[in-house]
């Protein structure tokens, strides 16, 4: 026994470790590094690989990138395309986590509607682009012809020629995508609270509305945070609904910085220097708003047991009164 | 408690609200498919004629139809359906090992750099492959390995965030007493996170493993930068080729197409729609 407990368990924290270790290193270290040294270089044309510094200006890349046009609208499209997409997503996921966590009033066939609601998330994005697409067409695409039926256009409308039109359907198909998912997060939150919260609000005569403003919206405070700064990432990276829907046009209307980057290095003229320092400035954005995320997580374990300090004082206090009372 | 609820419970016509918003989000997420699904049996005249229709008068030859026109200009599901299923399998199944296995090494051994390499993974858990591709790419084509699948795969050893669930999900559900008590019975330590700790891991590689195959099933970016051999094209590569001017004109067979990449997953989806939906909280945020 004695013997036994001068075993070395640590080794196989490092060992257990190597694999990951190892692979993180060749498959996303390396790259990222290469990246970087790529975004000084004068790196362009098919099938060249050689490393040769921009020696003149060894931020020339990076310069070029920041004062392309199509790079500051792909920046401005991503940026407006994810809110226009986020403000409704959040306030309709909301909306249906307070009707579908409402202790007082049970919805009926909800476990349906969830289903329902979340199931444009799982299909391909690449097929959802070009469906819509179609669904889009001009003059005979199925909303053109639902439209004419219902007596509401006399004349087809031609939707995707139209710069605002073309970002409007892109955010509506990435906000038809994602409020399925926010809400089952959202109310996955709810369910996580301590239900004696909600009792006690109900005891203290509290309307619905505050209810859900005062007690449930700051106790789901952090799934609220991950959810916004996860889906701020994600929309950062926005690549294949806007690709597959327009290939970014009508005129760059609905170009994102991963369709600049991605049209940059792997068509046309092979431009990687230039992509690599546009990847490199969305590096630089991402890695800004995951430390926020990172900070979210990590005091999440104390927050809970500050909170769960909090609860017991407040019911403790509330047992004194009503003891005193 | 009656009284109560009438009181503060929800109105009548409240609760008409309620239902008729979820029958339209409902319907809002039914329509587009539906619509996919029945053209894909329509014919590209009748299409034209009308776009939205509930019959077609000939859906069987149609269908035929518009797959010889599919099949007869560079699509080829089945190809794609091969490939995604490779890649997505093989990604799932060295993601879930491997994260288990790194999860088990923070959770059940003390060693030195423990929490060093615990905060370096949750600092590179949100890092999206767009921003490195440039870099991957070019390693890749250096040592002659685009158009090989393994690429596609083998980087899902390190998985970030999910080493951060499972490590989670671990710290609850593992108990040193049982590990302490295999190693009484001689058991060695490899052994035991093979035989005790993975299958005690069930629920979360349960959840964990469908959400990985739906997002490698599902990824277009990769795939689309590294392989440019047609038989080695992953399913959304496919898909992709149906935005291509070839088929500007062939509604019937574009819905086709459409629809046979998506059938499986509402399939799947159905038949596994209360884990998933469940599962997207435990994959989140557990609480």
């Amino acid at each position: 026994m004695k013997s036994r407990k001068l075993v070395n368990y640590a080794k196989y924290g490092y060992i257990f470790s190597i694999p990951f270790a190892l692979t993180f290193l060749i498959f996303s270290l390396y790259p990222i590094l290469y990246t970087i040294i790529i975004g000084f270089t004068d790196l362009k044309g098919l099938g060249r690989t050689d490393i040769h510094f921009e020696t003149d200006d060894i931020f020339v890349n990076f310069k070029s990138v920041l004062s392309n046009k199509i790079f500051r609208t792909a920046l401005g499209n991503t940026f407006l395309i994810w809110i226009v997409n986020f403000i409704p997503q959040i306030g309709l996921a909301l909306l249906l986590t307070a009707w579908f966590t409402d202790r007082r009033t049970k919805i009926k066939g909800q476990g349906l509607f969830k289903v329902l609601f979340y199931m444009p998330n799982i299909i391909t994005a690449a097929t959802v682009a070009i469906l819509f697409n179609s669904l889009f067409g001009y003059p005979k695409g199925p909303v053109n012809d639902l439209l004419s039926r219902l007596g509401m256009t006399k004349t087809a409308i031609n939707f995707l020629v139209s710069k605002s039109n073309a970002r409007a359907i892109v955010a509506f198909i990435q906000f038809w995508m994602w409020y399925g998912y926010t809400m089952v997060m959202l109310i996955s939150g709810v369910i996580g609270i301590n239900p004696e919260i909600f009792e006690a609000a109900e005891l203290d005569g509290a309307s619905k509305t505050q209810t859900f403003f005062r007690v449930t919206l700051p106790c789901i405070r952090t799934i609220l945070l991950f959810v916004l700064v996860t889906s701020l990432i994600g929309g950062l990276n926005m690549f294949d609904v806007p690709q597959l829907f327009l290939l970014g046009g009508p005129n760059n209307g609905t170009i994102t910085t991963s369709i600049f980057i991605y049209k940059q290095a792997f068509s046309g003229s092979y431009q990687y220097n230039n992509a690599a320092a546009a990847s490199l400035i969305m590096f630089v954005i991402i890695m800004f708003f995951s430390a926020i995320l990172f900070v979210i997580l990590r005091d999440k374990d104390e927050d809970k047991m500050r909170k769960l300090k909090r609860q017991q004082m407040r019911s403790e206090m509330r047992n004194k009164i009503a003891g005193g009372n | 408690m009656s009284d109560l609820s009438r009181k503060t419970g929800t109105s009548k016509t409240m609760k008409v609200i309620i239902y008729v918003v979820c029958v339209i989000l409902s319907v809002l997420s039914i329509m587009p498919f539906l619509i996919m699904f029945i053209n894909a049996t329509r014919s590209t005249s009748e299409i034209e004629q009308h776009a939205i229709s509930l019959f077609s008068k000939n859906p069987i030859g149609n269908i035929v139809k518009n797959w010889g026109v599919l099949t007869g200009k560079d699509f080829h599901p089945a190809t794609g359906f091969l490939n995604s299923a490779l890649v997505s399998i093989g990604t799932t199944g060295l993601a879930v090992y491997f994260s288990s296995l790194t999860a088990y090494a923070l959770t059940a051994y003390e060693w030195k750099l423990r929490n060093a390499f615990f905060s370096f993974i949750m600092g590179v858990m949100m890092i999206p492959a767009q921003v490195t591709m440039i870099g991957f790419y070019q390693m890749i084509y250096k040592v002659h390995m685009t158009n090989h699948l393994l690429v596609l795969i083998l980087p899902a050893i390190a998985s970030p965030m999910m080493v951060f669930f499972m490590r989670q999900y671990l710290q609850a559900a593992l108990s040193m007493e049982i590990v302490q008590s295999a190693r009484i019975d001689g058991a060695g330590e490899f052994r035991i996170f093979n035989q005790i700790v993975l299958p005690l891991m069930k629920p979360a590689i349960a959840t964990q493993a469908i959400f990985t195959f739906v997002s490698s099933w599902n990824n277009l970016f990769t795939p689309l930068v590294l392989l440019t051999d047609k038989e080695k094209y992953t399913l959304p590569i496919m898909i992709s080729l149906l935005r291509g001017d070839i088929y500007k004109t062939e509604y019937g067979s574009v819905y086709l197409g459409l629809s046979l990449t998506v059938l499986p997953l509402i399939v799947v989806y159905v038949i596994l729609s209360k884990y998933i939906v469940e599962g997207v909280s435990l994959g989140g945020v557990k609480s």
